[in-house]
C-alpha cells in the first residue's frame, strides 16, 4: 500500500505531454485536481479517472493513476460498472457538455439516479472544440458557429436544473479561472458519498472564448456572481446587494434601501426545493450560483448491490454448484 | 378399461390462445417427461404480444414436445396429437398433424365467435367436415367440463377458465401414461400464497385425468424409457444453461461475475436466471439501454469481474461501438446474441441464425473478435464456459451465439459434476515494470487490475503504441497493431479441442456442415440419409471465428458440401470465400427451425 500522505501534485501527473490548445481552461483544471488529490488521502492505486470522448476527455491520460479513454457519451456507464466490481475505488467520470450532456446525455441522468459514489466532473464551454467548433447542447441561442451560421435555433440546457431533475444527489457548480473555489468543490464532491455532479464552467479560447467572461471577469465578477456558502446569507456585489425569497420567488434587494441581512436567503444545500430555485437563477437577469446547491443523502448503489448479494449468501448459504447444476428434479439412468 | 399401445415416439402439439396457459402445460409436460426417463426435444413457438388479439390465428401460442424411447434430437415435423384449445389454434396446426393422429378440441372454441375470429365461416365447425378416418378426434366441452370440476370455489368464470390448461394436460396425462406428482409439486409451488388458486388448478388437473377414463374407445399409450447413457439426468431449456455455465464460468476462474444487460426477447431470461442466483456472488445490473449494459460490463472487466452481457440482434447493433473498444482495451468479457428474426425489430420471438455476419463483422475499423456458437440447449452450458474461457485466457471480448429455439427449447442433460469442468486461467499482472500492452508467446497481455500499487496506467478507444499501451498515431505502429491484434485473435484456435465428425465416414459423397441450432435436425438427417446407405457425414462447427484448423482438411475430402442455415446464406458464404469444393447452401428464413426432412430432401439431391 503506498501511504497517500506522502504524495505531492507531482506524483499524479503521468509523463505523457498534455495536448490540450495554449491558454485553454482544461490547464487549470487538471493542475487544481492533482494539487487537490494528495489532500483527499486515495492511494494512487485506487485512484481511477473515466472518461468518453472530447477535448475534456484527454485528461485520464495526464493522471498518474489507473484510467480510461473510452467512448463517446459512456464515461458514467464504464464508471458504474467499475464501481459495482470494486466499490472501493475512487472513481471520477471526466466529461464535457458534449460528451455529457448530448451523445451520453441518458447514461449521466441514469449514472445520477442510481447515485454510485462516483465523481462527476463536467467541463462545460459551451462549444464542441475537437470537432472544432460546432454548438453544444450548451451553446447560447443564436450562437453562430460553423454548423449554425444563421444562429443556433436550439434552445440550451440548464445542466443544473438537468442533474436535480434526474435525482442527483451533489450538485455543484465552479470555475476554470477560481482555482481555490474548485479545488474546494473537488474536495466537497469526493467527500459527499454518491453521485456529485460538477459543472466547471471552462473557457475554450479557440472557438468560444469569453463564454463565462462575466464571470470571470474582476470587474463584472462581483455583480454577476453568487458565492454560495452552507449557513450563509446569498449576498454579491461586495455584500451590497442580497437575494431574499419572496414565497418561491427571489428577489435581488440592495442591503442600503432598508433591508437586513436577517431577512435573506439563508442557503441550505439540504433543500431540494431551493435548491432547484437556485439552479433556475440562470439568466441575464440574476447573479449565477457557485458553489455547492444541493448535497442529499441516499443509499449508494454499489453498497446495495453488494448488500442483495450478501443477504443472499446469508439466507441460503453461499452458492453451491453442484446443487445448481443438478436443479430440483433430476433422475438416475442406471 | 382402455387398451394400452406402446410406442417409440410421440410427438404432442399443444395450441390454443396467448392467455390459454399453453406455455405452462407445455413445460409442466415437459418436466414430467424427463422424469420418467424419455428422450425429448421441445419447441414453444408464441406470438410476439403479451395478449395477441383473442381468438385470432395470430394469437395462437404453439408448445410442441417430441419425445419417446429412442434417441430424439428435434422437436419433430408431423405432430400425432393436436391440442386445439379454439377454432384459430386449429386452422393454423391442423395442416400439419399426421394422418391417423389424435385430435383433442375444446368444443367451445369453436362457437360462432371463435369461428368467426379465426377468419371461418360462423355457421360452419370445420370439425364437423373432418374425416373420421383421417384423425381420430375427441371434441371435448372443455371448458363446461372444467368449470364444474372447480365449481364451488369463489373465482369468476374467467378465473375458472384459467385453469382449463391444466384439465388438458390432465386429460394428455392420462393418454400417455405420465405421473400427476411433478406437476401437482409445482402447482403447490406457483400457487402457495393463494389457495383458491391452488385448488382450482388442482383439482382441473385431476379431473382431466379421470376424463380420461369416460371417453369411449379412447387408446391410452405408453413410452418406454429410453435408452440414455448410464448418468444423473436434468431437463434444461437453453438460456437457463447459459446463466449456469456463466456462474460456473465464475467459479473455474475464481473471478467475480459481473452481468449487465436491457430486456430483450429472447434473451432477457438470462439476466432473469442470473439475478435469481445472487448467493454465488454475482451481481446483475439491468442498465438504462444496450449501450450501458456492454459499457458497464467493459468497466467491470477493467475492474477485474468476470463481465458479461447478453442481448438480441437489435442491442447487438446498439452495442457495435462499444464492441470496438472491447478489442482495442483486449479486455475479457463475453457478449452473447440469443438470435431471433431480423432486421430491425424483424420477428421477436422467432428464431433465426442471421446474426452471423453481424458477429463477424459488424463494427468499424479491423476488430476481430472471437465468435463461437452453441448447438443444443445443453451445449449452452459447455459453450458459456469455453466462451469464458477463450475471454480471459487470451484477453479479448467473445461473442457466444445463440437464439430463439435454443433458448427457449428443453432436452434432456446428462449434466457434469463441478469438478470435471475446464480450468479457466486468470493472466493477472506480475512482477515490476508493467507494460499494459506487452504480450506473450500466444500475443495476449496482462491484465492489472485498479487497486494493485505500482501498476496503474491508462487504456482507451485511441490506437495504442506496442508495448507501453500510450496514445500512438504513427502509421507504421497502426498497422503493426492491427496485424497483432488479428494474429491474437488467429492464435485462438490452438486453444480448441481437436474438430470430429458428428457421424459418418471421414471421406464420402456429402459433408453436411453446420452451426447452432441446426445440429439436432442435421444429425437425424444425416442419420436417415446414412440407414438408406448414402454416402453421408455429418460435422458441425462450435468455432465460427477463427475457424477449427482441421477444417479445410475435412471439406476436401467430400464431394459436395451442404451448409444449412436458418439465414439467407452466411457460412455458406464464408465456407466459399475460404474454402474449394462443390458448397451448397440449405436455406430456410420462416422464424422457424429446419425440419429433418428438409435437411434429408438436400442431402439426397447430392449424394
Amino acid at each position: 500500500m503506498s501511504t497517500n500522505n506522502t504524495l505531492t501534485a507531482k506524483d499524479f501527473s503521468s509523463d505523457q505531454d498534455v495536448r490540450w490548445c495554449p491558454g485553454c481552461g482544461d490547464y487549470s483544471i487538471l493542475k487544481q485536481m492533482q494539487t487537490v488529490l494528495p489532500e483527499l488521502g486515495v492511494a494512487r492505486e485506487n485512484l481511477v479517472f473515466i472518461s468518453g470522448i472530447g477535448c475534456s476527455s484527454r485528461f485520464p491520460y495526464y493522471m498518474n493513476s489507473y484510467g480510461m479513454h473510452s467512448i463517446h457519451g459512456r464515461a458514467p456507464s464504464i464508471a458504474s460498472g467499475l464501481k459495482a466490481a470494486n466499490p472501493n475505488l475512487s472513481v471520477w467520470v471526466v466529461t464535457g457538455d458534449g460528451d455529457g450532456l448530448s451523445i451520453g446525455g441518458n447514461q449521466l441522468i441514469h449514472l445520477l439516479r442510481r447515485n454510485f459514489d462516483i465523481n462527476v466532473l463536467l467541463f462545460n464551454n459551451e462549444i464542441y472544440g475537437l470537432t472544432k467548433g460546432q454548438y453544444s447542447p450548451t451553446s447560447q441561442l443564436g450562437i453562430h458557429t460553423k454548423s449554425s451560421p444563421l444562429g443556433s435555433i436550439d434552445h440550451p440546457f440548464n445542466p443544473l436544473a438537468l442533474a436535480l431533475g434526474a435525482e442527483a444527489t451533489f450538485v455543484a457548480r465552479s470555475m476554470d479561472r477560481d482555482p481555490i473555489h474548485m479545488r474546494d468543490i473537488l474536495k466537497k464532491a469526493h467527500e459527499h458519498k454518491g453521485t456529485s455532479f460538477v459543472e466547471i464552467y471552462q473557457n475554450c479560447n479557440v472557438f468560444n472564448d469569453g463564454a463565462f467572461e462575466k464571470f470571470t471577469d474582476k470587474k463584472q465578477k462581483a455583480s454577476t456572481t453568487l458565492n454560495l456558502q452552507a449557513g450563509e446569507p446569498l449576498l454579491f456585489d461586495n455584500g451590497e446587494m442580497g437575494v431574499r425569497l419572496n414565497g418561491f420567488q427571489p428577489e435581488l434587494v440592495k442591503l442600503e434601501e432598508g433591508y437586513s441581512i436577517n431577512e435573506l436567503w439563508i442557503h441550505d444545500p439540504t433543500d431540494t426545493t431551493k435548491a432547484h430555485l437556485l439552479s433556475r437563477m440562470f439568466g441575464d437577469d440574476v447573479p449565477r450560483p457557485f458553489g455547492v446547491l444541493y448535497e442529499g443523502k441516499r443509499f449508494t448503489y454499489e453498497k446495495a448491490m453488494q448488500d442483495q448479494v450478501d443477504a443472499s449468501i446469508k439466507a441460503k448459504g453461499l452458492g453451491d454448484l453442484d446443487e445448481l447444476i443438478k436443479g430440483k428434479n433430476s433422475w438416475v439412468v442406471e | 378399461m382402455a387398451a394400452t399401445t406402446e410406442l417409440q415416439k410421440v410427438t404432442i402439439h399443444f395450441a390454443g390462445d396467448s392467455g390459454d396457459g399453453i406455455q405452462l402445460a407445455g413445460s409442466q409436460f415437459t418436466n414430467t417427461t424427463a422424469l420418467q426417463g424419455n428422450n425429448l426435444s421441445t419447441f414453444p413457438d408464441f406470438p410476439a404480444e403479451i395478449r395477441a388479439p383473442t381468438g385470432t390465428v395470430a394469437g395462437v401460442s404453439g408448445f410442441q414436445i417430441h419425445f419417446g424411447s429412442v434417441e430424439i434430437n428435434t422437436p419433430g415435423a408431423e405432430p400425432d396429437v393436436l391440442v386445439a384449445m379454439n377454432a384459430a389454434a386449429f386452422v393454423k396446426n391442423i395442416k400439419n398433424l399426421r394422418i391417423g393422429g389424435t385430435l383433442i378440441i375444446d368444443e367451445s372454441g369453436f362457437d360462432k365467435r371463435n369461428l368467426r375470429l379465426a377468419k371461418l365461416d360462423e355457421n360452419k365447425n370445420p370439425l364437423d367436415d373432418l374425416d373420421p378416418n383421417d384423425y381420430q378426434v375427441h371434441r371435448i366441452e372443455i371448458t363446461k367440463l372444467n368449470r364444474e370440476a372447480v365449481d364451488g370455489l369463489t373465482l369468476s368464470n374467467k378465473e375458472k377458465d384459467q385453469s382449463r390448461n391444466l384439465f388438458v394436460l390432465g386429460l394428455v396425462y392420462w393418454l400417455y401414461h405420465r405421473e400427476m406428482e411433478t406437476t401437482l409439486t409445482f402447482l403447490q409451488q406457483k400457487f402457495r400464497s393463494n389457495e383458491t388458486i391452488l385448488e382450482a388448478n388442482t383439482r382441473a388437473l385431476k379431473a382431466g385425468f379421470h376424463f380420461g377414463e369416460t371417453i369411449e374407445a379412447a387408446k391410452r399409450y405408453t413410452v418406454s424409457k429410453a435408452d440414455l447413457a448410464p448418468g444423473t439426468y436434468r431437463n434444461i431449456v437453453g438460456n437457463e444453461a447459459l446463466g449456469l455455465g456463466l456462474i460456473a464460468a465464475g467459479k473455474q476462474s475464481g473471478l467475480d461475475l459481473f452481468f449487465a444487460g436491457y430486456p430483450i426477447t429472447p434473451a432477457s431470461d438470462i439476466l432473469h436466471f442470473l439475478s435469481r442466483h445472487k448467493n454465488f456472488g454475482v451481481k446483475t445490473f439491468q442498465a438504462e439501454d444496450e449501450i450501458a449494459a456492454i459499457t458497464a460490463a467493459i468497466g467491470a472487466s477493467f475492474g477485474g469481474s468476470l463481465a458479461i452481457t447478453a442481448t438480441s440482434g437489435p442491442g447487438m447493433a446498439l452495442k457495435g461501438e462499444a464492441l470496438g473498444l472491447a478489442v482495442m482495451l483486449e479486455t475479457p468479457m463475453v457478449i452473447v446474441n440469443v438470435q431471433r428474426g431480423g432486421p430491425s425489430t424483424g420477428l421477436p420471438t422467432k428464431t433465426e441464425q442471421a446474426d452471423l455476419f453481424q458477429a463477424l463483422y459488424g463494427r468499424n475499423g479491423e476488430a476481430p473478435i472471437p465468435v463461437i456458437a452453441a448447438m443444443s440447449p445443453s451445449d449452452c452450458f459447455d459453450a458459456a464456459i469455453e466462451a469464458c474461457k477463450i475471454a480471459v485466457e487470451r484477453m479479448t471480448p467473445v461473442i457466444l451465439l445463440s437464439d430463439g429455439f435454443l433458448a427457449n427449447g428443453a432436452a434432456p442433460w446428462k449434466f457434469p459434476k463441478s469438478a470435471s469442468l475446464p480450468t479457466i486461467t486468470v493472466h493477472k499482472a506480475t512482477g515490476d515494470n508493467y507494460q499494459p500492452y506487452a504480450r506473450n508467446e500466444n500475443l495476449t497481455r496482462q491484465w492489472a487490475i485498479p487497486g494493485e500499487a505500482g501498476k496503474e496506467h491508462r487504456v482507451g478507444g485511441l490506437e495504442k503504441e506496442d508495448i507501453t499501451g500510450n496514445v500512438s498515431y504513427s502509421a507504421s505502429n497502426h498497422e503493426k497493431m492491427v496485424k497483432i491484434r488479428a494474429a491474437k485473435v488467429e492464435n485462438i484456435s490452438d486453444m480448441y479441442a481437436p474438430l470430429e465428425l458428428i457421424q459418418g465416414d471421414t471421406t464420402g459423397k456429402v459433408l453436411v456442415v453446420g452451426w447452432g441450432s441446426t445440429y439436432g435436425a442435421s444429425k437425424v438427417a444425416v442419420r436417415w440419409a446414412r440407414e438408406e446407405g448414402l454416402s453421408v457425414s455429418q460435422l458441425h462447427l462450435r468455432h465460427l471465428f477463427p475457424f477449427d484448423k482441421e477444417l479445410g482438411d475435412y471439406l476436401s475430402n467430400f464431394e459436395n458440401i451442404v451448409v444449412p442455415e436458418l439465414n439467407n446464406g452466411q457460412l455458406v458464404k464464408i465456407l466459399k470465400q475460404e474454402f474449394e469444393g462443390n458448397i451448397h447452401g440449405l436455406n430456410k428464413i420462416q422464424g422457424l427451425p429446419f425440419k429433418a426432412k428438409e435437411i434429408f430432401e438436400e442431402i439426397r439431391k447430392h449424394a
